[in-house]
């Protein structure tokens, strides 16, 4: 994954600077919270729902298990439609790949549709360092892109950012990149997107190669599906003459059928809408001189890390993400924490589960991000695939703090457990055994009833981050078992 | 009717009084209650901090004590939900890492026949009206173990409907996390007091004297926040409620 993310801190640090960070808290919960309450609604029309969701379930798990049969099938249908298919291992190749591929059309930009695959391996800031400039065409991400942030969220990457924010970044930037922001703008919807259309209309026209990433990849016919909201995708899969796509290989489904379910969660979920605004598909070539689209198309198909977490058969439901955001917008973590907490393009729930498997564990970040959740299971029920969040971040805890094998590179490799758990460890284990010997257990409640008098009202070592907010229980003067003991279980007890 | 009252042991160490008041709800009930001796914890802390290894001989535990019973009922939805829903995974996890079919099949009876509290009361006992008289103004949280995990949906909710006196007004934001998630306060401080707060100032906003919950882990986590913010309400469990009558009100 991206290089950009590298170094950074385990996500309770990254998360306490959020947490008291006001302007950030507000922006993300009046975001977060709207949506929230208009992706019930679309939801609570469909009568079909739970039917929906359990066919999205099953045809992503049945993709997976197929993979390589239909990665196949892609590749010869992508190819007798026009196109060319590369396979890239991990982010650099792919980055090697899209870059050698632009150096060749002697170009030195690059219109861009959003896309969290392009994101996910860092290819603008390679681009870059190779002297070609990626402009990033969705409104948010131009935000983003203009404020030299990273987003932070799935869908409305500038999410963390209010309208006055979005305002002094265009009057800025804008000129930095082309044309600049008009005169005097302020921060009403109408002008800020006004402004951004103009800017971005200057690039459309004069973009050569466009890079774009897909929702949906279909095996039949070889044809790639782009589900966006602006039409600023459709421009840049109409306009230029090079089209280069990088996708995932988990992106794909057999038919063109299966996209009937997909298209109808996938809106409700994001963005709340019975059906997303743009639904733009292309399956290779055109002949660019009678027919809008590229007349060369390249399909750049990224691993990194995917088939490793194929491998595993409990996180890698994580593979069935589309992408809709919903746990991101239900997820009382990351409302509190910020998209930038998780340390990956993907944050929230899915983030949780999906970096750490990607990447590894090793990093500090990511032997933290299982437990970026208070496992409320909001998450599980609001995915319109039905991946059990809760259930991989528990599997994914105990790699951390057991080890276990996991595959890495295609190999299988045994994990040992992570640093710096030495001491919980030990306090498992005790713990269990004392509740394996109730006998010590009762000795330990006494000892705590009588010495309750003494116990301090706020608690040394990693308890102090409990006690610096909370009040402790009071110890009782008696645990419930010697009460039924000496009431002969409520016996004695006044009626 | 004799079912076995599986307490808890942060209930049994911490809160004597809810079990005290299961057992004093369903006598008055006409159930027969029994307290094994030799029951301790679900393992559910373990399970939950990716521990499943140290938390198996305490679910092998559990199902020894308990599996001679008709019933077994909780007044935790969490750890109800750990039984119900993490028992038969477990035992999955196990026959997938080729130790066959013992854990499953050790686990599997005590699975069907463990109930929490209102589960019981209603689906079971099939009373909604349990002859209860509490005379506050109630809001009722629903910890997501229950409301997720175990699906518990109205049916606290309309027993508290039931009680005579009380005045149950609804909470916003109910189905929000509290913010406890066992070993998720300490690992994450910062972000689940936050998550309490906005809980207690959500709660404070109702007006109510109390706040009720069926799971006391939630509780003390909430509570303790009151405590912290001042707020003058007061967490209490569902149990104490509905065990509370005239003649003996619980304060
Ligand atoms: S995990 Fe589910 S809810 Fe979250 S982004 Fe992916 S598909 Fe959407």
């Amino acid at each position: 994954m991206s290089g950009t993310y590298l170094g950074m801190p385990a996500f309770p640090k990254a998360a306490h600077e959020a947490v008291h960070n006001a302007t950030l808290r507000g922006n993300l919960r009046h975001a977060t919270h709207t949506i929230r309450g208009k992706r019930a609604k679309a939801v609570a029309e469909m009568s079909d729902w739970a039917e929906l969701r359990e066919a999205g379930k099953l045809i992503k798990d049945h993709t997976l298990r197929h993979l390589d049969r239909y990665l196949v099938q892609l590749e010869e249908s992508v190819t007798a439609a026009g196109g060319t298919v590369h396979w890239a291992v991990d982010a650099d190749e792919a980055n090697r790949i899209v870059a050698d591929l632009v150096k060749a059309t002697g170009e030195t930009e690059v219109v861009k549709v959003k896309s969290m695959a392009t994101q996910e391996i860092g290819l603008n800031e390679a681009l870059e360092a190779e002297g070609i400039h990626a402009y990033e065409t969705d409104l948010a991400e131009l935000i983003v892109q203009l404020g030299k942030d990273r987003p932070s969220h799935i869908l409305v990457p500038a999410i963390h950012r209010n309208r006055g924010e979005i305002r002094d970044i265009f009057a800025r930037e804008m000129s930095e990149w082309g044309r600049p922001a008009p005169e005097g703008l302020t921060d009403t919807p109408a002008e800020l997107a006004e402004a951004a259309r103009l800017h971005l209309r200057e690039k459309f026209l004069r973009a050569k190669v466009g890079v774009s990433g897909a929702n949906f990849m279909v095996a039949e016919t070889g044809t790639l599906v782009v589900v966006e909201s602006e039409g600023n995708g459709r421009m840049c899969l109409t306009l230029p003459e090079t089209l280069i796509s990088v996708v995932g290989i988990e992106k794909i489904v057999p038919t063109w059928q299966d996209l009937e379910v997909f298209l109808q969660t996938l809106p409700r979920s994001s963005t709340a809408e019975r059906m997303n605004p743009y639904t733009s598909t292309w399956t290779g070539t055109t002949d660019s001189a009678t027919a809008d689209g590229p007349s060369v198309f390249h399909l750049v198909l990224i691993d990194n890390g995917r088939t490793d977490t194929l491998a595993d058969e409990v996180g890698r439901q994580a593979l069935r993400c589309i992408r809709c955001s919903a746990c991101l917008n239900v997820c009382p973590v990351y409302e509190r924490a910020g998209g930038h907490a998780y340390g990956s393009v993907y944050p929230g729930p899915i983030g949780a589960i999906l970096s750490p498997q990607l990447r590894g564990t090793a990093s500090e970040v990511d032997a933290s991000l299982p437990y970026a959740s208070s496992l409320c299971g909001a998450c599980y029920e609001v995915c319109p695939v039905a991946i059990d969040i809760p259930e991989v971040l528990v599997h994914l805890r105990e790699r951390v703090v057991q080890g276990g094998p996991v595959t890495e590179k295609g190999n299988k490799v045994v994990l040992k457990p992570a640093k710096g758990h030495a001491a919980e460890r030990a306090a498992m284990r005790a713990a269990r055994w004392a509740f394996s010997h109730p006998g010590a257990l009762r000795t330990g409640q006494r000892l705590a009833s009588r010495s309750r008098r003494l116990h301090p009202r706020t608690l040394p070592g990693p308890g102090r981050a409990w006690s610096a907010t909370r009040d402790l229980p009071t110890v009782p003067a008696e645990p419930f078992r010697d009460w039924w003991q000496r009431t002969n279980g409520g016996k004695g007890m006044s009626k | 009717m004799r079912v076995a009252l599986f307490l808890t042991c942060v209930n049994d160490t911490l809160y004597p009084e809810t079990g005290r008041a299961v057992v004093k709800l369903l006598t008055r009930l006409g159930v027969d209650v029994d307290f094994p001796m030799g029951q301790t914890c679900c393992g559910q802390a373990h399970y939950n901090t990716g521990y499943r290894h140290e938390a198996e001989p305490l679910a092998r535990k559990f199902s020894d004590v308990f599996r001679e019973y008709e019933a077994i009922v909780t007044p935790s939805g969490s750890c109800g939900a750990m039984v119900r829903e993490l028992y038969p995974r477990m035992g999955e996890r196990a026959r997938a890492e080729g130790r066959g079919d013992t854990l499953a099949r050790t686990l599997a009876p005590v699975v069907p026949k463990t109930y929490e509290l209102t589960e019981f009361l209603v689906d079971v006992l099939g009373v909604t009206d349990v002859g209860a008289y509490y005379p506050h103004k109630v809001t009722y949280h629903p910890t997501c173990h229950g409301l997720r995990g175990l699906g518990l949906g109205e049916r606290p909710r309309r027993l508290l409907q039931a009680v005579k006196g009380l005045e149950l007004v609804e909470l916003p934001g109910a189905d929000e996390c509290c913010g406890f998630g066992g070993t998720f306060a300490l690992k994450n401080a910062d972000v689940s007091a936050a998550m309490g707060a906005d809980k207690v100032r959500n709660a404070e906003s109702t007006g109510a004297e109390v706040l009720c919950a069926a799971d006391n882990s939630c509780l003390m986590h909430i509570g303790g926040t009151m405590a912290r913010l001042r707020t003058g309400m007061r967490p209490v469990h569902i149990a104490e409620i509905l065990a509370s009558t005239e003649e003996e009100p619980t304060v």
